[in-house]
């Protein structure tokens, strides 16, 4: 269960996290919610998303805990202040949710991302590509005489600027997981 | 202990031990088997409705005058689709229901089998949970834990999907525990905010008490503990169309109704109080007008059970996330301790500003001529049930508003009325579940003729039962409050706002076996509804009102509180401008 482990931050059961801040300033938020691994618990907290207009920006789900039928969603979510303590407020209802926790506010926490690139060419760019590549620590997946598949791992800004060096390179495909994020510390 | 049954046994054994009476449903393929285990026993009354969206609201009715969860039983496919508005109704309102679902065979879910839908993919935004069950030996545990679910926290309609394979097979059945289930929400408010509240309440000048149906959901101690609250304070409070009965309408610190179709003085006295005690009220847009200028001077506190109804749409200074009863009953305990003070001196001028407001009499009208006023129908109305042991269920639309503030509400559970959907067709259904709740009592719908025929249906349910509700139909040959708006906002122009195929409520009511008394003279009004009161068995009262009445006073789209039409303001033209005529 230790993986399970979220640093308790201020959502605690404490009606002062529910202090507003009304500003208008749009934010990005990553948020962990556990919840029970039953058919239907992504769908929950999708319809909720597009049903009430929030932005998804990324989403990874996977089961945690086989045992405890704990699945771990990750969200990265964009909003005001306002909007962002609603959708907590909202995703929290949800039956079988257990936590919320929005890492961006709770202290440090890490985030990483998996992506996978397609690189097509010959001669110099292919060359290119490849050095490039290893000055981003990512790994060559699988290789023909025309094309890479590079592996990389990273926070998503890394992995941007990744992708934004291989599109002169001959970048054809792009496979992103989306986030996952643990808080910093025990 | 564990016992092997079948699970269509299993269900009817699970609703038998958590205390369910009445069944409101309609049998059909993929339900056959309970309905074989209905048949079997004497425990429980089931009502065979006319059509699935009636067996939901009066399982609503039933839920809204008991407090206890309504149960619903209907087949796969059609029956639980007609049954989606009353599962929307019943979440936005936070009535608990359990509905029961008949599903296709587990082999053959997917495949576009004979009246198969995706039960809970349709109807997952419009319940609070719901579920699936594949395995018999689930049936027990969930069958509990929807009732919990139902039940606590903020209540909502939950839905359990049983494919027939299900209820065909055998599996171990227990009886309820003590709760077991980890779904438990705060009932407790945080101490340090009820004592931030009860420091505000001291010195507050311009205090006012906002409640909402959370009051009456919590249970009748929360009404007690306001009615005990308000009284020792001092406090006016008004109440949503939803609270209405929490505190009795005869109290002297009763302003009235709020919002769109609220009293003048209620209104007011929200736009210029410095104190607002939000109690179980969500803020909805019917009540707030336009954000921006909504009680721009006071500090606000809010008590709810539900944290995202804390800050969705107004700015709270004193969040307190709790139960009303538990929170009420530790505000009373803290404001005691303190030497119940209030700022008595600055209350007791705020009360004069509040009766200058009420001077203004803004419910006032005249009866005069040949055709009966809609709001005098419910005056008299009023005045004639008033001591009897009365439920009032209504439709939506003008009449409902009327009946909201015509008639006086002295006890919780007593009104029931569709708020947050609005949904017509909602009160007749409802009437009937009350009625199945209490026999002996006098249960009435107010109706419009337009709400009325979108469930006439169930006049086979109240025949079949036995059930001596009232219709009570103010018969404008309109949509009143769709004319009502195009009068104000579309510059008259009355698009199918009108019916001109209505039938003779009389003979309509005599086809069905039931009494039908028409009246169209205000002097023969007191006589018709001595009699409709007086006839042992379902009536329809056609009540023939003014073709034109608007329903006063109102806030217009997109303006303030304190920018109320009144009856008396003729000039409705260009009242709404073009920010506001987007509103709903």
């Amino acid at each position: 269960m230790a993986a399970l482990k979220i640093k308790k931050g201020a959502t605690s059961h404490s009606a002062y996290n529910l202090r507003p801040n009304f500003s208008d300033v749009i934010e990005k938020h990553t948020l962990a919610v556990l919840v029970e691994n039953e058919p239907g618990a992504l769908a929950r907290v999708i319809g909720l998303f597009s049903g009430r207009g929030y932005n998804i920006d990324s989403l990874t789900v996977a089961e945690v805990d086989h045992t405890g039928h704990l699945s771990r969603i990750t969200i990265v979510t964009s909003g005001t202040p306002q909007v962002i303590e609603q959708i907590k407020a909202q995703v929290g209802r949800i039956v079988p949710v257990h936590e919320v926790h929005d890492l961006t506010v709770e202290g440090a926490s890490v985030e990483r991302e998996l992506a996978m690139f397609k690189v097509a060419g010959k001669g110099e760019q292919r060359v290119e590509a490849l050095r490039l590549a290893d000055i981003f620590r990512a790994n060559v997946v699988d290789s023909t005489l025309e094309s890479f598949v590079f592996e990389i791992t990273g926070a998503p800004e890394k992995i941007d600027a990744f992708a934004e060096l291989m599109r002169p390179l001959g970048l054809v495909e792009v496979a992103r997981t989306g986030v996952a994020a643990l808080a910093r510390g025990a | 202990m564990k016992r092997q049954m079948t699970g269509a046994k299993m269900i009817v054994q699970a609703l038998i031990d958590q205390g369910v009476d009445t069944v409101f449903g309609y049998p059909g393929g993929a339900v056959l088997p309970i309905y074989d285990e209905v048949f079997q026993q004497n425990a429980i009354k089931h009502v065979l409705v006319r059509h699935e969206q009636g067996a939901v609201h009066a399982a609503e009715g039933y839920a809204r005058s008991t407090g206890k969860p309504g149960v619903v039983l209907v087949t796969s496919g059609p029956g639980a689709t007609n049954a989606v508005t009353g599962l929307t109704d019943a979440l936005l309102d936070s009535i608990p229901l359990v509905v029961l679902t008949g599903q296709v065979p587990t082999f053959m879910i997917g495949s576009d089998a004979f009246q198969e839908a995706d039960t809970v993919g349709i109807t997952r935004p419009c319940t609070k949970h719901n579920w699936l069950v594949k395995e018999t030996d689930n049936l027990g545990p969930v069958l509990h834990e929807a009732f919990h679910v139902a039940t606590h926290g903020r209540p909502g309609p939950v839905l359990i999907d049983i494919p027939k394979d299900v209820q065909f097979a055998t599996g171990h059945y227990e009886s309820p525990k003590p709760s077991i289930s980890r779904y438990q929400p705060q009932v407790k408010g945080d101490m340090e905010e009820i004592t931030e509240l009860v420091a505000a309440m001291e010195t507050a000048k311009r205090p006012i008490f906002y409640t909402g149906g959370g009051v009456i959901n919590s249970g009748p101690a929360a009404s007690q503990l306001l009615r005990e609250l308000v009284d020792a304070t001092g406090f006016p409070i008004t109440s949503t169309l939803m609270g209405l009965g929490a505190y009795p309408a005869s109290g002297d610190k009763w302003l009235g109704m709020l919002g769109m179709h609220g009293l003048y003085e209620a209104n007011m006295a929200m736009h210029d109080c410095d104190l607002m005690i939000n109690i179980g009220a969500r803020f909805d847009d019917r009540i707030t007008g336009v954000i921006d200028s909504f009680s721009p001077k006071s500090t606000k506190a809010h008590i709810d059970i539900d944290p995202s109804s804390i800050n969705k749409v107004i700015r709270i200074d004193i969040p307190i996330v709790g139960d009303v009863a538990h929170v009420l009953e530790d505000l009373l305990k803290v404001w005691k301790s303190r030497g119940r003070k209030t700022n008595s001196e600055a209350v007791a001028k705020w009360w004069q500003q509040i009766e200058e407001w009420r001077a203004k009499e803004c419910l006032k009208f005249e009866q005069k001529g040949k055709i009966i006023k809609p709001q005098h129908a419910l005056t008299r109305l009023e005045a004639l049930t008033k001591g009897h042991d009365r439920y009032i269920t209504t439709e939506v639309g003008q009449h409902q508003m009327w009946a909201a503030q015509y008639l006086g509400f002295e006890e919780p559970n007593r009104w029931m009325t569709s708020g947050g959907l609005g949904t017509m067709g909602y009160g007749f259904p409802a009437s009937i579940g009350v009625q199945m709740a209490h026999p002996e009592a006098l249960v009435i719908n107010v109706a419009g003729e337009a709400s009325w025929l979108m469930n006439m249906q169930e006049m086979g349910t109240a025949m079949q039962f036995g059930l001596p509700v009232k219709q009570f139909i103010l018969n404008n040959e309109r949509l009143g409050m769709v004319r009502q708006w195009q009068e104000l906002l579309h510059g008259e122009r009355y698009s199918q706002s009108w019916s001109e195929a209505l039938p003779d409520f009389v003979k309509l009511a005599e086809a069905f076996g039931a009494k039908g008394i028409i009246c169209s003279d205000p002097d023969d009004l007191d006589d018709a509804i001595m009699e409709m009161i007086n006839h042992d068995g379902p009536v329809i009262f056609d009540c023939l009102v003014e073709k034109h009445e608007n329903c006063f006073p109102m806030i217009p789209s997109g303006k303030a509180h304190n920018e109320m039409l009144l009856p008396g303001d003729h000039e409705t033209q260009g009242v709404i401008d073009s920010k506001g005529s987007v509103l709903v």
